[in-house]
């Protein structure tokens, strides 16, 4: 176990030196910093002298090494927008879309495990046959599009819920700020979280409902049946737990997805989380925000990985992490 | 299991002594704003950013002096309808070419209890004078001398005729506040960006970049006579154009600019909400780059371009009809414009040009613009210039990399706007015609590579001249020799739109420079 650790930390250092050199050589065509930071009428003498101040001059290789050796301490750079180091902005940010993400995979959950069993123990009925349709459409449909119809009908038409923002939010011991736990948080957390979980719940019920379809067949579950298992002991606990590997698989997989679809949700509701400070980042070539983010979704990736891979082990015992091996 | 218990416990009561905090905050400001006005007003504000600094000089952009106009004042103000009124400056008089004497207001103070004395004003236009944005526009200002606490005089290094429209810039800032933390920082934490002692309206009560702004209203604020009853602003960005119109439309804001073209029809026919569009002097123009396309040195061939574009048409289809098509740069406000010039439009003439030019089967060239509105014109160009042959790769890219586009002067075709920082036509000679000058600035936007030192001599003629008649004919001229050497090819002048709750009275706030002054708004129950 702690070898196994030790490895993926190893990993994840090379991970972040190759997202480091990527963000870095994307930058350079983003556009001049500088530019955005005056207004129209500036001389392109102040602008030359701005650049100068701020080593924007300097060769590929001298900026990149002065990147790396602050980040070694801790030091990512300060944003240019907004005047902090680049870290703390990110940091100040990322409880709204954790929240988000979280709320977005509740709800998967609970919509997803129900919805791909009973299509899958009742194939042939009317209401299996719905939930397949809205997942085809909820699969093809891009989400800016579910999110913006969300907003408009039930903002913009019915006023039932808000349309922006994230509403009153409450500090957690001065380290976390929570909209959970407060009605006008939790009010704001509605639209966002349904149009995320609305990408991401009709491939969980399918992938679900063919699982269960082929386990079904399988002897032990008729084995279990015939000894007079209540159907629902045989259905959630010997068939869903056996087929819990392929799918936590692919949820590990789909948390990259979620990170990708938070920047587009967050952008239409306004939700002030890392997606929309990622493209307003970009807009702005604000480049000390956009390098600190790739880092930070490069070690969700590394840690959601490493967190799956020790899940295995509690829904299937047989699956050994690689430590004896060594 | 314990453990657990007193995890929870403590979370418990972090959240129920948060929420006794949150009451308890609310009460406080609801206090202060009843003590002081009992019809006060709260005014929910959805714009499409949030000003990056609350420096007045740090950046010279429509966002700042916004911010500015409710946490200062300046010495004089434009009206709605385009006139200057004294504000910070009662009254002026001109002792000679060179000089001018102002006389400031008196018991004025500003947010920090300190009173407004010449001081003050000679401190802001020296710190003007030293910020990157601004000193251009200040340049000319040579000295501002103290007569007494409450009168100075503006010195010009050249006759400025413009130099009342450049006091509008002029936000007094406190001088003893400021003392001593006055850097003006493009890059890192300045004391000015983050603190602030101004005279204006308003004061800040709570700051979180790039999600709100929370202004209530000034209980000492000089101007009595004004019946502003805002007593506290809400501003919050909201960057995509369909949620800004939901949250309106949701009654989450109250007011909101910009409102897309496509959304203009649709609240028209909303009940209970005031859309208001006006013609802004903004405007809209395809440079073509002569220096990079030797074909664009023919003059037939840039009649021939000018011809083959139908600005009405752009107007009708991709701007629904809500901006002006242009036949020259200066709106119709300004002195140098000139009426018979009108956007011309003839297919069958701009062929022959073509063809007698020897380009019947046309060339290719590369066009730049930035996103939003400007791609949607970008496309209509496109294959209105197909039609004379002329193949176009077009490539919108972000507003970054859309400037430095035209710092390397690295493409063909440019589609650009501008707005006149003074209100005047020479201010876009001066940035968009004349020759190109690192030393001086002028011609940074110049990228059709066009240079006449006849027209530079005008410009800089026109900047010193007193006499109105002999300006406004300077200024005519150039813009006829620009319309007659077909140097580019005006396309529109955009338009600004708002939309509010009808309470709010949005006429009476709104003017074509896109200022608001809240502090004199009067909403309605």
């Amino acid at each position: 176990m702690f070898v196994f650790l030790l490895r993926r930390l190893l990993q994840a250092c090379i991970v972040m030196l190759i997202i480091s050199l990527l963000s870095f050589v994307i930058q350079g065509n983003l556009g001049d910093p500088v530019r955005q930071m005056v207004g129209q009428s500036v001389t392109s003498e102040e602008v030359e002298k701005i650049r100068q101040e701020q080593g924007l001059n300097d060769s590929f290789f001298q900026q990149y090494g002065r990147y790396i050796k602050n980040a070694l301490h801790g030091d990512f750079g300060e944003s240019y927008f907004y005047k902090e180091p680049a870290f703390h902005v990110i940091m100040a940010k990322l409880p709204a879309t954790i929240e988000l993400t979280l709320a977005a995979i509740i709800l998967t959950i609970v919509i997803a495990i129900p919805c791909g069993v009973f299509t899958a123990i009742r194939p042939k009925n009317l209401a299996s046959h719905g939930i397949m349709f809205f997942s085809t459409i909820g699969l093809s449909t891009p989400i800016f599009i579910t999110a913006i119809l969300l907003l408009y009908v039930f903002s913009a038409l019915l006023q039932w819920t808000p349309s922006f923002g994230r509403g009153e939010t409450v500090s957690i011991m001065g380290l976390w700020e929570s909209g959970f736990f407060s009605l006008d948080g939790l009010y704001h957390l509605i639209l966002p979280s349904i149009s995320l979980s609305f990408i991401l719940a009709p491939l969980f019920i399918r992938l679900i409902r063919s699982e269960m379809l082929e386990i079904m067949e399988s002897e032990y579950i008729k084995y279990a049946k015939a000894k007079g298992l209540s159907s629902a002991r045989v259905y959630f606990i010997h068939a869903l737990k056996n087929i819990m590997l392929p799918i936590i698989t692919i949820g590990g997989i789909q948390i990259g997805n979620i990170i990708a679809y938070t920047i587009l949700t967050e952008t239409v509701f306004q939700w002030p989380g890392m997606g929309s400070l990622f493209i307003d980042s970009i807009n702005r070539v604000d480049t000390p925000v956009i390098s600190a983010y790739l880092m930070v979704v490069g070690v969700i990736f590394v840690f959601t990985n490493t967190l799956v891979d020790l899940v295995y082990g509690l829904f299937n015992p047989t699956v050994k992490l690689a430590v004896k091996d060594v | 299991m314990k453990g657990l218990y007193f995890v929870l416990t403590l979370m418990l009561a972090t959240v129920v002594s948060s929420y006794t905090m949150a009451t308890h905050a609310t009460t406080i400001n609801t206090q202060t704003i009843s003590t002081k006005a009992t019809s006060a007003k709260t005014i929910k504000i959805a714009l499409d950013h949030d000003p990056i600094s609350l420096d007045p000089h740090e950046q010279l952009t429509e966002k700042t002096l916004q911010t500015s106009h409710l946490l200062f004042d300046p010495l004089l103000r434009w009206t709605q309808d385009n006139t200057l009124e004294a504000r910070l400056a009662t009254h002026w008089r001109n002792l000679d070419a060179h000089t001018t004497r102002f006389f400031l207001r008196d018991n004025v103070t500003f947010h920090s209890g300190n009173p407004l004395t010449v001081d003050d004003v000679v401190f802001t236009i020296e710190r003007l004078k030293k910020s990157p944005d601004f000193k251009a526009l200040f340049d000319n200002i040579l000295t501002v001398k103290k007569v007494d606490r409450l009168t100075f005089d503006i010195v010009t290094k050249k006759p400025t005729p413009l130099l009342l429209n450049l006091m509008t810039y002029v936000f007094p800032m406190d001088h003893q506040f400021y003392q001593d933390k006055d850097r003006v920082l493009k890059f890192g934490k300045s004391f000015a960006s983050y603190n602030v002692s101004g005279t204006g309206p308003f004061i800040v009560t709570k700051r979180e970049q790039g999600k709100q702004i929370d202004f209530i209203r000034n209980p000492n604020y000089w101007d009595t006579s004004s019946k502003g009853n805002i007593g506290r602003i809400e501003l919050t960005p909201i960057k995509s154009n369909s949620t800004r119109l939901a949250a309106l439309l949701s009654d989450d804001v109250d007011f909101i600019h910009p409102v897309a073209p496509l959304d203009t029809k649709r609240l028209e026919n909303t009940a209970n909400i005031d859309l208001i569009t006006l013609l802004s002097s903004r405007v809209l123009l395809l440079q073509l780059n002569q220096t990079k396309r030797a074909e664009f040195q023919d003059i037939r061939v840039r009649k021939a371009i000018n011809l083959a574009i139908n600005q009405q048409l752009i107007v009708d289809k991709v701007l629904k009809g809500l901006s002006k098509a242009a036949g020259q740069l200066s709106h119709e406000q300004f002195m140098g414009h000139v009426e018979e010039l009108q956007p011309l439009y003839n297919l069958d003439q701009a062929r022959q040009l073509m063809q007698e030019a020897g380009y019947a089967s046309g060339f290719r060239v590369s066009m730049i613009t930035s996103y939003g509105i400007n791609a949607q014109v970008a496309q209509a160009i496109e294959s209105m210039l197909a039609k004379i042959n002329i193949q176009i790769d077009l490539k919108a890219v972000p507003a970054a990399q859309y400037l430095r586009a035209i710092d390397e002067r690295s493409t063909d075709l440019l589609l650009m706007s501008w707005l006149s920082d003074t209100q005047d036509s020479n201010n876009l000679f001066e940035f968009l015609i004349a020759c190109t000058d690192e030393k001086t600035g002028f011609g940074a936007f110049n990228t059709h590579g066009y240079c006449n030192p006849a027209i530079d001599n005008m410009i800089n003629a026109a900047n010193e001249e007193l006499d109105q008649t002999k300006r406004r004919d300077l200024l005519q001229t150039i813009e006829k020799q620009l319309a007659a050497d077909a140097v580019f090819v005006p396309i529109a002048w955009l338009h600004l739109s708002w939309a509010a709750k009808r309470h709010i009275n949005l006429h009476t706030i709104v003017n074509n420079q896109n200022l608001y002054y809240l502090g004199d708004t009067v909403v309605s129950d």
